[in-house]
């Protein structure tokens, strides 16, 4: 009895442990989502500045550069658009997750938007009036093979989140009728979707799930290339096809209006081929840590 | 590269042609969606506006929190295309001039050349490097929004570009 007793003391205080740990750390990636571009972007936005000729987009995508040096070095948000914070879990099978774990990566959210000076972007749908820190998006996976959990934060401006799209296709539709409907996406995200965009796009699955591989296409590192080949050469023909729309950086022309396209897909119903489009601006920030 | 003064005191507006690169110095006023929808309230029910359009420049923007040290957070402009229902309200009541991004509805190109106005372009996701430009912040009214409050902000040369000129004519032509 006596053991029991001690064994719950252990185990709660172990628990409180993780939380603390949990809200620590993901009061960290939401500092370094909101002030440090990742590198992957930041790579390919200074190639597309180095091979750029006109001169409205060569000095857009230097203003893009110079701003991301001063956010890391003021401690200034990249983007006053802090966006609703999007949390991707994975969770793998050596830990155990459950509903307090949720509650203090909300906290986490919370107090880490305050603590780094971040703009409280939420609202009631309706109500609107005055914003808060909060209105996370979790989305919790449980992956095997993964060690700890997993903390990925996307902190998602709705400039370029405004612009989603999705169509369910008939299943016997062309890839080229698919690849002409994610390039309209990025024509009509246009301007107000600070490009040059990364486009994430999902294919198969519901209309729900088409729309949420196509934002953890954002997630994907932009300096690997699609590990199904198929997709890959879908991924560059589609890029080639937005980028001949010219509209380019703050949409004042130039070579380049998308910095890469991140397709990933799933198995969906006979009747049917839904196709999700999440658009990211030049400003596609994430952050990751690893609690074990 | 053209440096001016705002708000605009005489007819410095019409020497501005759609691409061109302007410094801007003096004082701008911030203003997005639900500030909008209660400026517009409170010229439809003939009440006083708490800012004076006359010449003014609206900045469409919602920075984040001011971080201590600091003048103001980060403050780049947000999609303008959202304020175009509210702007023949606020330009027949003077305003000379909109800062934000992206496209604008055909009526408001109409409308900015009607009143010879002024739509310029901020440098779209760039909120610290604008921050740099910003030497004063005030609130003015309707703080209850936060971020969507009305700010006075001074502002020295605030890099833009013009989107559409007074002739209406837009940098965005085909898009």
């Amino acid at each position: 009895m006596l053991y029991m007793l001690y064994y719950v003391k252990i185990s709660a205080v172990i628990s409180t442990m993780k939380i603390d740990k949990i809200k620590k750390q993901v009061e960290k990636i939401v500092a370094r989502a909101a002030f440090e571009l990742p590198a992957d972007v930041s790579r390919l936005i200074k190639k597309a500045y180095s091979v750029e000729t006109n001169k409205r987009a060569k000095q857009a995508l230097r203003w893009i550069l110079d701003n991301a040096r001063i956010a890391k070095k003021e401690n200034l948000a990249i983007c006053q658009d802090t966006g609703l914070p999007i949390v991707f879990l994975e969770a793998g099978s050596d830990i155990r997750v459950c509903a307090r774990d949720i509650e203090a990566v909300k906290k986490g959210i919370e107090s880490g938007y305050a603590k780094s000076y971040l703009r409280a972007s939420a609202v009631g749908p309706l109500k609107r009036g005055a914003s808060f820190y909060g209105g996370a998006v979790i989305h919790l996976d449980f992956i095997p093979g993964v060690k700890g959990l997993k903390i990925t934060i996307l902190p998602k401006g709705f400039g370029s989140e405004n612009k989603s799209a999705l169509k369910m296709f008939n299943p016997t539709v062309s890839i080229e009728a698919i690849e002409d409907f994610i390039v309209d996406a990025a024509r009509r995200a246009g301007p107000e979707s600070c490009p040059p965009f990364i486009v994430g796009v999902g294919i198969g699955s519901t209309a729900d799930g088409a729309l949420l591989l196509a934002k953890k296409a954002l997630l994907q590192d932009l300096a690997k290339p699609n590990f199904d080949g198929n997709l890959a050469a879908m991924e560059k023909r589609i890029l080639e096809k937005i980028n001949r729309l010219e509209i380019g950086p703050m949409g004042l022309g130039g070579k380049t209006t998308a910095l890469a396209v991140k397709i990933l897909k799933a198995p969906t119903h006979i009747a049917g081929l839904p196709v999700g489009v999440n658009i990211g601006c030049h400003a596609l920030r994430r952050a990751t840590a690893v609690i074990k | 590269m053209k440096i001016l003064k705002v708000p605009f005191k005489n007819r410095e507006i019409e020497g501005l042609k759609a691409g061109d690169e302007v410094l801007l110095s003096g004082v701008i006023y911030t203003a997005r969606d639900q500030a909008h929808q209660r400026l517009v309230s409170l010229i439809q029910a003939s009440k006083k506006l708490p800012i004076n359009l006359a010449g003014a420049i609206i900045y469409y923007c919602g920075p984040t929190a001011t971080p201590k040290g600091k003048v103001i957070g980060s403050c780049g402009p947000t999609t303008s295309r959202r304020m175009d229902e509210f702007v023949e309200s606020l330009l027949r009541g003077g305003l000379a001039g909109m800062i934000g991004k992206g496209r604008r509805s055909k009526d408001v190109r109409q409308l900015i050349k009607k009143y010879r106005a002024v739509y310029f372009l901020a440098p779209a996701g760039c909120g610290a490097l604008l921050a740099r430009h910003v030497v004063k912040n005030e609130l003015v009214v309707f703080g209850d929004l936060g971020p969507e409050a009305i700010y006075r902000l001074e502002v020295k040369d605030f890099p833009v570009i013009v989107g559409i000129d007074s002739a209406g004519k837009s940098v965005y032509e085909d898009l």
